[in-house]
């Protein structure tokens, strides 16, 4: 068995081996091994290439970019997700118009250990994928499954292109596969994860479980539910969500990260300009509160949807 | 008649003294008349966006571009006029991005001082400053990686950049990791309307290189000869593997922050100062002097400049502008990932 951390370790292993241009950049990511272990050992395989780097998050992903211009491809580990808001300026604005600008590709991957786990409070927590999506030159990955984190950590550093790659951390240890994959979707198409046909739900990441859970749970009342898992945010597989809307009429947008302009807003947005008329219920969403991301359990249990709270949405959608 | 824009910059270096000294006045010249061109088209109303100028920094840039090589790394800012010029970058560019044209180097999407072509080691600066250090420092990680020894970075700042979180964690990061960056402070007593007092309470910025761990290096930006020597063997420690180098050049901006500040602001005093004198004029001084040119000489490089100049922006102005119909609105090199969203706008 393998875990979702250890295939973004075993990607990154595979990065190093068979690319001399990549190395890994980021805090007590060398004989530590990183806060979370990902990249447990790699400094000692590849000497030279796992570097620590002092606490400077502007200049971990600025000197990343300098560096891909010169032909490296960079892998920066933010310790978590929350701290890259320090390294915002050169994310946004220097890797994410350097090729529009001077039409020279910048090929770094930023990893992000996003999202809430129990404990972890208002910044440890965060998923910031909306944010980043929010500007043009940045493609965003989301994995939901140990295979979509080994393949598309891979694919990521392939691609000439900065990538903002959102792991999640709740899924770190305990969603298990039994292998890694041989062969996978690409990057910018989404996966049917559940077929059904009396509603959608789209949703990515952890929520993706969630989803997975609430349709277990009306399947026993005899309710088809369809599961979109994203799996990239930007590019957006606007295609596969509208064919499945096609085929229920109905869509609830789910998604661990705060309801404002965020993903479920876009994916919903998208349902409304372009497949109005395929809806036979208005569509629906489902998001954290707008608050901080709470500290105890109690409160963080009930800050973002659950499996619970997805299917008494899904009952609320299949009433209408 | 001599092609200063062609004259070889990097290659054919030479130990002559004076035949350096008269290279660099005349990159000097070249700078301030081209921009002196381009802020009287703006008066003109020919230029979009604004016009930035270098009226007397040109002896601390020209000697940074100077001291640079084939192979080396600059990131110019917004009064390197003359140090991208001896660094090798064409005033054509220089025309065409100030005029926008769809050939210049950033093809009408971004302007004036925004400009580089990073294949050939000259960064386009984004506006937010101390940004670019660690992209210099990153390209210096990345020469290491790849075995290419005895490169320099250099990167020029402001003395109100000082301040900011970039230029701390940028510092330190090439103080830990030893790289060969030369950091070319230039204290021309403001930012934008902001002075010093306003800006940092060391009694002078070069006190900030011990901190850091980097050799720190006092010059007078104002003549042309202590700025290559100090910048010059600043980047001959770095070149050496004696890591950072905090270079800070003293002297006055003798223009507004941009052509539409009148820069009421400015204190007399300081004007009044040998701080406030322009280097141009004191590097003339000097060549006639020590007998390093003469008057005649020195007119004939002006009217070179001039044709020079006018012959740039002539040709930038037959540029054809960028066209929005045929204009590639696509922000990512893999064009398959383009969201697919923009037909929907
Ligand atoms: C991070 C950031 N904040 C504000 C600005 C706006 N701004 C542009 S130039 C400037 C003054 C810069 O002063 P200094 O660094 O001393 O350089 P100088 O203009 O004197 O050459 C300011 C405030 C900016 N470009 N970037
Ligand atoms: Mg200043």
């Amino acid at each position: 068995m393998i875990t979702y951390l250890e295939a973004i370790r075993e990607a990154q292993k595979k990065a190093l081996e068979s690319d001399p241009r990549v190395y890994i950049y980021g805090q007590d990511i060398a004989a530590f091994g990183g806060a979370f272990k990902a990249t447990k050992n790699l400094a000692a395989t590849f000497p030279g290439r796992v570097i620590d780097s002092p606490i400077s998050e502007d200049a971990m992903i600025g000197s990343a970019i300098g560096a891909a211009l010169q032909g490296m491809r960079p892998v920066i580990e933010m310790q978590f997700a929350d701290f890259s808001t320090v390294g915002f300026n050169q994310i946004v604005n220097q890797a994410a118009t350097m090729f529009w600008r001077t039409g020279e590709p910048c090929p770094i991957t930023i990893r992000l250990p996003s999202g809430g786990t129990p404990g972890s409070g208002p910044f440890h927590s965060q998923n910031l994928e909306a944010l980043y999506a929010h500007y043009p030159g940045l493609i965003i990955l989301t994995p939901a499954t140990v295979e979509d984190a080994y393949s598309m950590l891979l694919e990521a550093i392939a691609l000439n292109d900065p990538v903002i790659f959102c792991e999640h951390k709740y899924l770190y240890y305990h969603l298990k596969a039994e292998a890694l994959p041989s062969a996978a979707l690409p990057v910018g198409k989404a996966r049917i994860a559940r077929a059904g046909r009396d509603a959608t739900v789209v949703t990515y990441s952890a929520m993706l479980h969630e989803a997975l859970a609430a349709a277990e749970e009306l399947a026993a009342d005899g309710w088809e539910i369809e599961v979109i898992d994203l799996r990239s945010v930007k590019p957006l597989d606007t295609d596969t969500v509208l064919a499945s809307v096609a085929r229920t009429g109905r869509v609830l947008a789910v998604g661990e990260a705060w309801p404002w302009g965020g993903v479920t807003a876009e994916v919903l947005a998208r349902i409304a300009t372009d497949g109005f008329n395929l809806l036979d219920a208005p569509p629906m969403r489902l998001n954290s509160k707008d608050t901080p991301v709470p500290f105890h359990p109690n409160l963080w249990g009930t800050h973002r949807p659950t499996a619970s709270t997805i299917s008494n949405a899904l009952r609320d959608l299949l009433r209408l | 008649m001599l092609h200063l824009a062609e004259a070889p910059s990097r290659a054919g270096k030479t130990s002559d003294f004076p035949e350096t000294y008269r290279r660099a006045y005349r990159w000097m010249l070249l700078a301030r008349v081209a921009e002196e061109k381009i802020a009287s088209l703006f008066r003109g109303g020919r230029i979009t966006g604004g016009v930035f100028l270098g009226k007397g920094q040109e002896a601390i840039s020209v000697a940074t571009g100077l001291a640079l090589k084939q192979g080396d790394i600059f990131a110019p800012l917004i009064r390197d006029q003359a140090g991208r010029l001896a660094f090798g970058e064409s005033l054509h560019d220089f025309t065409l991005t100030y005029l926008g044209a769809r050939s210049g180097p950033m093809r009408g999407r971004d302007g004036n001082v925004h400009r580089g072509r990073p294949r050939e080691g000259l960064l386009p600066m984004i506006s937010h400053l101390g940004a670019m250090i660690s992209v210099v420092n990153g390209m210096l990680i990345a020469h290491r990686f790849n075995g290419k020894a005895g490169t320099v970075g250099a990167a020029s700042l402001g003395d109100g950049a000082t301040s900011t979180g970039a230029f701390h964690e940028s510092l330190n990061q090439a103080a830990v990791e030893k790289l060969p960056l030369v950091l070319v402070v230039t204290n021309n007593q403001y930012a934008y309307s902001t002075p010093n007092e306003r800006q940092f309470a060391c009694s002078d910025l070069v006190e900030k290189a011990i901190g850091y761990g980097v050799s720190g290096h006092s010059i007078d930006g104002t003549c042309l000869e202590d700025c290559m020597n100090g910048i010059g063997e600043a980047v001959r420690q770095a070149r050496a593997g004696h890591g950072p180098q905090l270079v800070v050049a003293s002297n006055l901006r003798l223009a507004g922050h941009g052509e539409h500040d009148d820069a009421h602001y400015v204190s007399t005093h300081l004007k009044n100062l040998p701080l406030g004198r322009d280097c141009l004029e004191n590097a003339q001084q000097k060549l006639l002097q020590n007998g390093w040119a003469e008057a005649p000489t020195l007119e004939l490089w002006a009217r070179e400049c001039a044709v020079q100049v006018d012959e740039a922006v002539a040709y930038a102005l037959r540029e054809p502008a960028p066209d929005p119909a045929t204009e590639d609105w696509c922000a990512i090199s893999h064009r398959h990932l383009a969201d697919g969203n923009n037909a929907a706008i």
